[in-house]
């Protein structure tokens, strides 16, 4: 087989999957935080995630993603036995990890797949870890059950009020860190959309504790050679790709990141509808 | 037997002039990404290659970084024997389909060609352009020598021309060669930077099965320094490494707008269009601004292959905006001739200082300044300076950045002992080999921005260097 099998998948959310593929030195060296990009195959475009999970002794990698766009829907559509063409990694810097007493881990929808090796990572250094992980409804809140083997607490919130707090991370981070736990916090990871990254930041600044985000703009070959995912951090450009993908959430120009993160929209939108009548047409002569 | 009887005399020999390289007219190819020169027929070759006045002490190998024997070579050509030109090119040259077409020959080998002195010096670069094609669709290629087994691994980094020169000079000699490359496919700039309108990426894949015949593996898609470090590659059997990584993270013009949506490095304008095909989306998946009026920093090759891609990909004005004169400027002088017969237009003496965004950040202009020249710099060249109270506003839509590239951290920053420089390029000795026993390195990443011919000497250097290294240890 040309690639890299495909050996499980579950279905997590309406559109989330997750999925192990074969990938065993990725498997064996990567770290917490780190990503690869794959190409799912010829004229296919590189797409970066992070690596939620590995197994080294099944030299196996996890990965959940959202299908949203072309890519991250035929991604999600593929079964076992079928083969992802390239993955390359693990890149980008590990995780800054430390013996912090008390951290905060936060997952916005599949950014939770990103914090979950982290709080993992930090649990294991004995770290008091804290989950709070949020999602637009009761479906979107993933991997509760793994967090809590854990976690001491996790804390589930939803928009719409479907299953746990109902509300954004934001509010129950506040009660956390207002409700003064022993040990304090002294670490907060953040991962999940721009926004909610961007407000964690907010939140926590006049608390001077430290914040952590996980930065996902668009990147290219992921070894620094392109630019394409520069982020300005304390007004210096930085390359999430080599730099990152985690920075210091306090020094992130988060508008601007939003903003470049619109670049292909257009694009992307052309791309989405000509691969749905593409796979609806296959549907009907099927 | 004499090869010279029934030569001709240097006086006609004198009386040829420089044989035209064929290509297709600025209009049509101006709209395509297919290559631009035609290539030199037989005719023309073994015309040209008659211009050669077979000097006694011929200066124009002075000039050859790889060392090609250029005086024979020319008179094969004469002689119609064109495997046997191919042949003696592959001696030095083990790509010369890639050199015939990018090298700057003009400051090389026919710069010190004594037909320049008076004239124009003999199109070496045509003919081996000539010659490699020729051999290419030949239907018995040139078989190369290839010395027994010595079961010796050697691993290169990268599959750029510098790790692709020294693959195929170590697998000649017998060594058991791997070539780790970062990206879903080989070649390194040979196909993410070089357009195919200057270098068809069949004539890149052709090179790369002629390695492959010679027994050179190559893993894809293997990062050195995030998937494997160098000491996981000496574990694994490795008894030497070559270091051809290429140059890195581009350099940014540090004006204020810089990362308004519009704006690229030449790294990556380039590396969506020519590896990911973004001139050919939506059948392929990466996407491209494609601009109406594209601005180009920059007086590079880099610049020229970028301004021309952006006229390809439909846009109406495509301009080079460098801020010395163009007497200054790096680019090969056929990419500048082309660039011009496509309708190019140079802004030259002309630097931005701020890019401009609309009110949804995308790109829509640049504040230049006009800048005349001082005196001469670091660099020998003539310094540009503002002139006060020039400035002036350029419409826009795209803006590609194409000013040089910095060191790539990523082998050094995970290999602590590997020495480098305070620009984090890595030092190496007289023979290419680095602070680490048995790892050589060579290409931009010792040299910073370079030549495909500069980084294939070093290719060849290392090589001799690494077979050496073997044979001592």
């Amino acid at each position: 087989m040309v690639g890299h099998e495909i050996v499980e998948k579950q279905v997590l959310a309406p559109d989330v999957v997750s999925i192990r593929l074969r990938a065993p030195q990725i498997a064996r060296v990567r770290k917490p935080g780190q990503f690869i990009i794959l190409r799912i195959s010829e004229g296919g475009e590189r797409l970066p995630l992070t690596i939620a999970d590995a197994d080294p002794s099944a030299g196996t990698i996890r990965l959940i993603v959202q299908a949203v766009g072309k890519t991250t829907g035929q991604l999600a559509s593929l079964e076992p036995g079928q083969a992802i063409r390239d993955v390359v990694g693990p890149l980008g810097r590990p995780t800054h990890l430390d013996s912090f007493g008390h951290a905060v881990c936060i997952g916005g929808g599949v950014g939770t797949a990103v914090v979950y090796p982290i709080a993992k990572a930090l649990a294991e250094l004995g770290n008091k870890v804290t989950a709070i992980i949020g999602g637009r409804t009761k479906d979107y809140v993933l991997l509760e059950q793994e967090l809590s083997r854990f976690a001491q607490r996790v804390i589930p919130t939803t928009d719409d009020g479907s299953y746990g707090q109902k509300g954004f991370v934001t509010a129950a981070l506040k009660d956390v860190l207002d409700s003064s736990p022993e040990p304090p916090v002294k670490a907060i990871y953040a991962v999940g959309p721009v926004p909610m990254m961007k407000a964690v930041s907010e939140l926590t600044r006049p608390y001077g504790i430290y914040t952590v985000v996980s930065l996902n703009p668009i990147m290219v070959d992921g070894t620094g050679m392109c630019g394409g995912c520069r982020v300005t951090v304390d007004g210096q450009t930085r390359f999430a790709c080599v730099d990152g993908p985690e920075f210091d959430g306090h020094l992130v120009d988060f508008d601007e990141l939003t903003d470049r993160l619109t670049t292909y929209r257009q694009a992307e939108a052309r791309a989405v509808q000509r691969y749905e009548n593409h796979t609806c047409k296959l549907k009907d002569e099927s | 037997m004499s090869s010279n009887t029934g030569r001709m005399t240097a006086k006609q020999r004198l009386a040829i002039e420089r044989q035209k390289m064929p290509e297709r007219s600025p209009d049509e190819r101006a709209k395509d990404f297919n290559e631009v020169n035609l290539g030199f027929t037989a005719e023309l070759a073994k015309l040209e290659a008659t211009r050669c006045l077979q000097c006694k002490k011929p200066t124009c190998m002075d000039g050859c970084p790889v060392g090609v024997d250029i005086k024979k070579f020319l008179e094969l050509v004469e002689d119609g024997d064109f495997l046997a030109a191919a042949a003696l090119m592959r001696q030095t040259n083990s790509l010369p389909a890639l050199t015939g077409r990018v090298c700057p020959q003009e400051i090389q080998c026919e710069a010190e060609c004594v037909r320049g002195v008076k004239g124009e010096p003999v199109a070496v670069g045509h003919l081996e352009r000539f010659i490699a094609d020729y051999e290419r669709a030949a239907s018995e290629p040139v078989n190369v020598e290839v010395a027994p087994p010595t079961n010796k691994k050697v691993a290169i980094v990268g599959s750029g021309p510098a790790g692709l020169t020294a693959a195929a000079d170590l697998a000649r000699m017998g060594h058991d060669l791997t070539v780790f490359e970062a990206f879903h496919a080989p070649g390194g700039v040979l196909v993410y930077g070089i357009p195919e309108f200057r270098l068809p990426k069949k004539i890149v894949a052709a090179e790369i099965e002629n390695l492959k015949k010679l027994g050179v593996k190559i893993e894809l898609n293997t990062i050195i320094g995030r998937t494997y470090t160098l000491d996981e590659l000496f574990e694994n059997g490795f008894k030497a490494i070559f270091v051809a990584n290429g140059a890195g993270l581009p350099v940014f013009l540090g004006v204020p707008g810089e990362n308004h949506k519009g704006v690229y490095s030449a790294n990556e304008y380039l590396t969506r269009v020519n590896l990911m095909g973004a001139y050919n989306f939506p059948n392929c998946d990466t996407p491209i601004m494609r601009g109406r009026q594209v601005a180009v920093m920059g007086g590079g090759n880099v610049a020229m292959d970028s301004v021309r891609t952006a006229k390809r990909l439909g846009a109406e004005k495509a301009t080079i905006v460098y801020r010395r004169s163009e007497r200054e400027m790096p680019a090969r002088i056929e990419e500048v001739h082309h660039a011009r017969d496509e309708g190019i237009i140079f802004e030259m003496l002309t630097n931005p200082i701020r890019i401009l965004g609309d009110e949804n950040g995308w790109v829509c202009g640049m504040e230049c300044l006009h800048m005349e020249l001082g005196e001469p710099d670091e660099s020998g060249r003539r310094r540009p300076v503002p002139i006060e109270g020039s400035n002036f506003t350029m419409d826009t839509d795209v803006v590609v950045v194409a000013v040089g590239a910095r060191a790539n951290p990523l082998l050094s920053g995970a290999t602590p002992d590997l020495k480098i420089n305070k620009w984090g390029y890595i030092e190496v000795d007289e023979n290419l080999q680095t602070s680490i026993p048995g790892v050589f390195a060579g290409g931009d990443i010792v040299r910073g921005s370079a030549t495909v011919i500069l980084a294939m000497g070093d290719g060849r250097q290392a090589a001799q260097s690494i077979d050496n290294y073997l044979k001592d240890g």
